[in-house]
């Protein structure tokens, strides 16, 4: 394979009608400040796994409010909760409430 | 002489149900201790600790001397009650014993009044001096059981602001509890107005009583019965109300002082001791910022255990684990020393473990070793990310210094752990200790210096590294004592913000206070040390959300821009972070101040 450092991506188009959105409401219902997410990428940009892996929590996130389900456990669970992301969220995102949440809803574990 | 009365099958009965249910519950929660805490025990037994043990026993058990260094009348009540009462015990069994030198019933300390008049003078002339003792003690319970009433109506004068919701089984315990003396008091009354006995006050009281024509033997034995009700009441909700902490503290005290502690992922024998032991007292409510700012005031040290203890659903149990900031102000306020945290922890633990997998970190063995013999290892933590000042003035710091260090985590860090830890994932921060120990332990560095108080903990507590570690106050401290480095004083005034894990934590108070004392002016702020309060963003919390936590921030702000400094330092990276967030005003670390103020 050539190595262009980039390649084409899969298609990433979601319709929204048919996309199951059921676990993004609830993610929404257990953290609200979800909503105050502008996708600046500050976290992402401050993460400390970020710097060794792909781990991207604007990308997950994203993903997750879109119904892409798929995969992300397995990347969520590179992340330290060391709460830098946190602090530096401008709109102030509870972003490891995000992340443990998110990591509920995937592995379908009752919050209590 | 009669020495039993049918009234006292209550009080007996009491007394029993008590002994039985203690042992039963005491034996099936030593049998619980895991195998490090009984290697302890066994190890410690026979050794003189025990010493130590039996006068902290007297001294918080009794004199109750923490509750009363915070507030003396709060200590006097508890004193009254609880020293008092055991005096009452005590005095009576010896009144008892002199009087019937050839053994008495058990239960003739209590009911000695009732059975003993004054025509048995003559078998034990020092009866009026005892008597009078017995009087002395009774009003001196009494005193502290007014102040209780007094308490429940208005509890600021006590020193709380706020005071333990009961459960309806406590609210029981305790009326039958406080019925007690009133009852002991009348039944002896109506005993003296017959026959006269008793000390100073109570036959000053029964000659009252007789005045006003009550002198009836009937009225008389209906007052003992009530007396024994309540006492037998009281005995018999004891093992399952909070009034269990009354025996329950004295073994855990022993236990403490033989060197056994928590397990620190999973409920052991030991947590049933410390759960036992706590009285609900609820001083932990006051100083806790969730309740001093926010007003919830349903997530504090008593109910946790309350709610572990009583078995409630388990997302109650969890919603009151997981809202807390760990910021340890109620284990430093706990006058029985219960680490609260551990327990928070095992329920957050249960609660994440279906999450807490192994993890995903195998990308961590990308980090490279490195030799560092000869160095010290500097750790910066992953937040001095976030607030480079202060990396970069440790590196100015070590240069001046003339020591060779190696930065651990300048570009690529691994989290301590400590941040997964208090969430409950134990896998995974165990984990991640395995990558940094295998990195420390292999470069060969000569120590460890951490500007993160929170990883400052984790090295020292959790990791048992064969090196030493300090936090950079420390060393810096060190370096200035050692004369290393030299500082100029500058003028400028600063406010010292103790960090929840360095103070509370670490107990480290004064090499921070030191190094600013020899670089400024260092100004008292209202609530420092163990006071100090949290910069809410602690990262025990996943709870609240940025609003609550930034108005736990403010008051922490407010507290320390007080004095009017023109500076406000601090030890740790996210208290720095979370401070500089707020506004326009100087916050440095002190590894900055020190930085500035180098003469090199």
């Amino acid at each position: 394979m050539n190595k262009f450092g980039f390649s084409i991506a899969h298609t990433r188009s979601t319709d929204l009608d048919t996309a199951n959105l059921g676990k993004a409401e609830e993610l929404l219902q257990r953290v609200p400040s979800y909503k105050l997410c502008i996708g600046c990428g500050g976290c992402t940009a401050a993460c400390t796994a970020g710097l060794f892996t792909d781990f991207n929590i604007r990308r997950i996130h994203t993903q997750f409010a879109r119904g892409q389900y798929k995969g992300l456990d397995r990347r969520l669970q590179s992340c330290m909760l060391c709460g830098k992301c946190l602090l530096v969220c401008p709109r102030g995102v509870n972003t490891r409430a995000l992340i443990v949440e998110m990591r509920r809803l995937l592995n379908n574990t009752d919050p209590a | 002489m009669n020495n039993f009365s049918i009234y006292v099958i209550p009080f007996c009965t009491g007394v029993l149900l008590l002994l039985g249910f203690s042992v039963l519950k005491y034996w099936r929660w030593i049998k619980r201790f895991d195998k490090l805490q009984q290697a302890i025990i066994r190890k410690n037994i026979w050794s003189w600790k025990f010493l130590p043990a039996i006068w902290e026993a007297f001294r918080e058990g009794l004199l109750h001397w923490r509750i009363a260094k915070k507030n003396w009348l709060l200590g006097y009540m508890h004193r009254s009650l609880a020293f008092g009462w055991f005096l009452l015990i005590v005095v009576g069994f010896v009144q008892a014993l002199l009087a019937f030198p050839d053994g008495h019933p058990f239960w003739m300390a209590i009911f000695y009044n009732y059975f003993v008049h004054e025509d048995n003078l003559l078998v034990f002339p020092d009866a009026p001096l005892f008597a009078d003792i017995m009087d002395a003690l009774l009003l001196y319970v009494l005193s502290g059981l007014a102040l209780a009433v007094f308490k429940k109506l208005w509890s600021r004068p006590l020193g709380m602001k706020r005071t333990t919701r009961h459960t309806p089984l406590d609210r029981v315990t305790k009326f039958a509890l406080w019925c007690i003396f009133p009852l002991r008091l009348l039944s002896e009354t109506a005993t003296s107005a017959i026959y006269h006995n008793g000390g100073f006050l109570i036959q000053w009281l029964g000659n009252g009583m007789a005045g006003i024509g009550i002198a009836d033997p009937y009225f008389e034995y209906i007052c003992w019965l009530l007396y024994s009700i309540a006492l037998g009441t009281f005995f018999a909700l004891m093992p399952f109300s909070r009034y269990m902490h009354i025996f329950t503290e004295i073994f855990l005290i022993y236990f403490r002082q033989l060197g056994v502690r928590d397990n620190a992922d999973q409920k052991s024998g030991y947590t049933m001791f410390e759960l036992n032991a706590c009285s609900r007292c609820g001083i932990c409510i006051d100083g806790c910022p969730i309740n001093k700012e926010l007003d919830i005031t349903n997530i504090q040290g008593v109910y946790l255990l309350q709610s572990i203890r009583n078995h409630d659903w388990r997302k109650r149990q969890v919603s009151i684990a997981e809202n807390c900031l760990m910021c340890d102000r109620c284990v430093a306020d706990c006058p029985v020393n219960i680490d609260l945290n551990v327990m928070r922890r095992h329920v957050r633990i249960q609660n994440k473990r279906p999450i807490d997998t192994s993890g995903n970190y195998s990308y961590l063995d990308t980090v490279q070793p490195f030799n560092a013999i000869g160095r010290v290892a500097y750790f910066g933590g992953c937040m001095s990310h976030l607030t480079p000042g202060t990396t970069e003035a440790m590196e100015r710091i070590f240069q001046a210094a003339g020591q060779k260090y190696w930065y651990m985590d300048r570009d690529r860090s691994i989290c301590c752990g400590r941040p997964l830890l208090q969430q409950g994932f134990t896998t995974q921060a165990n984990e991640l200790r395995r990558k940094n120990t295998e990195l420390i332990v292999n470069s060969g560095a000569t120590m460890l210096i951490t500007s993160c108080p929170i990883c400052y903990r984790s090295f020292k507590e959790e990791y048992h590294l064969p090196i030493p570690v300090f936090h950079h106050t420390e060393y810096i401290d060190y370096l200035l004592t050692a004369g290393r480095i030299k500082l100029r004083k500058s003028d400028r005034r600063v406010a010292y913000h103790d960090p929840c894990e360095l103070g509370r934590g670490c107990g480290i108070y004064d090499e921070p206070r030191r190094i600013l004392d020899a670089t400024s002016t260092l100004l008292k702020t209202k609530d420092e040390r163990e006071h100090s309060r949290c910069c809410g963003f602690n990262l025990g919390n996943t709870t609240l959300d940025t609003e609550e936590q930034r108005k736990i921030r403010n008051a922490a702000l407010e507290n320390l821009r007080q004095p009017n400094p023109d500076v406000i330092a601090t030890a740790c990276p996210a208290c720095k972070k979370a401070f500089t967030r707020a506004e326009e005003f100087p916050v440095e670390d002190v590894a900055e101040i020190v930085a500035e103020n180098l003469i090199s």
